[in-house]
């Protein structure tokens, strides 16, 4: 297991945690395996994220565990979703955007000079907040990501796999070459998420994936990461605590504090088991935000 | 739906607010009409010009059309009646298509560079400020420039000066419109793509190129359209001749605008017709050559609906 700080050292300590805990979704079920059993597949150590001169996000250590679904909470401006985007080097593509400490990806570290980001991104992949397909047909979206990693073959197979994968394809598959513009919002995000596990990506970034649909799009998109946690590992994004709870085994809670110079920075408040966090929060933080007496 | 009682079809019910047009002030509703009045009017005034030269120039121009005209040499003297414009056809369509053939394609690599590589790096903002200076150069000073700078130095006219020049006059027009184009591609596609492990070039060939390319072929056909109506640098560059030269690099050319513009201004009657004729023809492949490309770029095209 690699090092990390205490709140990774507070889950490995209560192993068993949740099964004790009152049931409050299936993700209790989700966890009833020994929690050592997860490896961590990916692990921030001390992360702080920094554009141009102001620091966004400060001193973050957590772990991302294996087919788990890490979800990232706190009120906004408190750097979850800059956090996220230094998981797949997103924010290299923001000018002056800078990265400290260490993320690892197999205990590699993917910021080190001879990673090449297009290698990153390609295992790590990731969902947008607002859903944004390609302007091109349903079977396009999907084959997009196989073709520009030269996957041959077989592609109609890979394509009706990602989408079945993604819970669309009894919806589309009689219309695959209309545009995926012509869905509905929550289609077009399960499309974007297709689009994402056709590649077979290792981990999946998930940047407040339901903040743009209705209810129910959100609950077929919450019941689909359900499914995907079984073959990957989810990180999401979220300002809805319900649906953290409904969804994660684990929690990362940020909030943004205002320093002595009065500059307002993003940190890690509290990471733990997701039942654990909206149970019994070990930081009083935590526990006025998400009683609601926060924010 | 939560109303329950059925509005009264004879009338609103009481104390229900007008919603009938005559509740508004009367200052509304006459602001309203001269607004729109206006509108119209505007419209109107514009189209009027826009419907005259067409009208016009099939007028004039119709009478002397025919297949002989299309083909035939030019007469070498502007006293003779009768037909041809058959060289200035084959020169305005050799010239324009070798203009386009440079300055599109370095027009849509330096818009490239400019909206994804340099944005607003010093070279960028360099290069965006001289395109800018560019567009407003008028034609007989790029006509003037290629003359001293190419026809001086070869030492002939050749139909390959005229093309220098009308790419000199297209390229900023071609790199600033694809520029604003690609800049309404959204953010969020280039992302996308990225996101799945796509390298930049590959963004910008499969995703942002096509994405834009039907404004920016607007943007190309804008130029080429100007292009094709140059007059000043074909007069000064191109020389003139009277049978059809089709090789660019070897001996002088013609070129519709340019007879337009000789012929014209002649006092003879055959000589004002050919003009008209010549007008008519470069019109009419303005418009082919608009259709036929609006044709292709909607094949490339990424599906919106």
């Amino acid at each position: 297991m690699p090092t990390a700080n205490t709140p990774a050292g507070t889950v490995t300590s209560h192993p068993s945690v949740s099964v004790s805990a009152p049931s409050a979704g299936w993700n209790d079920a989700g966890v009833d395996t020994p929690d050592g059993a997860a490896t961590t597949v990916m692990n921030l150590a001390d992360v702080s994220v920094h554009y141009g001169s102001y620091e966004a996000v400060r001193g973050t250590s957590m772990p991302i565990r294996q087919n788990q679904i890490t979800a990232m909470i706190g009120p906004s401006g408190c750097g979850k979703s800059t956090i996220l985007r230094s998981l797949n080097r997103m924010n290299d593509l923001i000018a002056g955007a800078r990265v400290t400490g260490s993320v690892t990806y197999h205990g590699q570290d993917i910021y080190a000079k001879d990673v090449d980001p297009i290698q990153v991104r390609r295992r790590i992949g990731m969902v947008f907040q607002k859903p944004n397909p390609f302007p091109k047909s349903i079977y396009d979206n999907v084959a997009y990501g196989l073709r520009i990693n030269g996957i041959k073959g077989k592609l109609d197979d890979h394509v009706e796999e990602a989408l079945t994968g993604a819970a669309l394809w009894d919806e589309v598959k009689d219309k695959l070459k209309t545009s995926g513009l012509a869905l509905s919002g929550g289609q077009q995000q399960r499309l974007c998420i297709a689009r994402t596990i056709a590649v077979k990506p290792d981990v999946i970034l998930m940047d407040e994936p339901c903040s743009a649909l209705d209810p129910i799009a959100t609950s077929k998109i919450e019941d689909l990461m359900y499914e995907l946690s079984k073959s990957y590992t989810i990180v999401i994004v979220t300002h809805n605590m319900q649906q953290a709870a409904r969804v994660s085994h684990y929690t990362a809670f940020f909030t943004a504090e205002v320093d002595e110079k009065q500059v307002r920075h993003g940190r890690l408040v509290e990471f733990d088991q997701t039942s654990r966090i909206f149970t019994n929060p070990g930081d009083k933080r935590t526990e006025d935000y998400i009683t609601g007496r926060f924010g | 739906m939560t109303t329950t009682a059925t509005p009264p079809a004879t009338g609103r019910g009481q104390g229900a607010p007008d919603l009938s047009r005559g509740a508004l002030s009367m200052r509304r509703r006459v602001v309203n009409h001269v607004a729109s009045g206006s509108i119209h009017l505007a419209l109107l005034l514009a189209v009027i010009p826009l419907g005259l030269v067409i009208w016009t120039v099939l007028n004039r121009g119709a009478g002397v059309m025919s297949l002989d005209f299309l083909n035939a040499d030019i007469p070498n003297s502007y006293r003779r009646e009768g037909p041809g414009m058959g060289p200035a056809i084959v020169g305005t369509l050799l010239i324009t298509g070798m203009a386009s053939l440079m300055a599109i394609p370095l027009g849509v690599f330096g818009a490239i560079y400019l909206n994804e590589y340099g944005k607003q790096k010093p070279l960028a903002r360099t290069i965006r400020l001289m395109a800018d200076v560019m567009t407003g150069v008028p034609s007989i000073v790029m006509g003037l420039f290629i003359y001293i700078s190419w026809v001086l130095v070869v030492g002939r006219f050749t139909g390959f000066a005229g093309s220098l020049a009308l790419a000199c006059l297209m390229l900023p027009v071609v790199i600033r419109s694809s520029e604003e184009m690609l800049r309404l591609v959204p953010d969020e596609l280039r992302q996308a793509s990225l996101a799945l492990g796509a390298r930049k070039w590959r963004t910008i060939l499969t995703v942002v190129l096509p994405a834009a390319i039907s404004g920016i072929t607007s943007g190309a056909l804008l130029a080429v359209a100007r292009a094709a109506g140059e007059t000043a640098p074909i007069v000064i560059v191109t020389g003139i001749v009277f049978s059809t030269n089709t090789n660019l690099f070897d001996g002088s050319n013609t070129a519709l605008p340019a007879q337009i513009f000789r012929n014209a201004s002649q006092p003879f009657v055959g000589a004002q017709d050919r003009a008209w004729g010549a007008a008519l023809t470069l019109i009419v492949i303005v418009v082919l050559f608009t259709i036929v490309s609006r044709v292709i770029a909607n094949r490339f095209a990424l599906k919106e609906r």
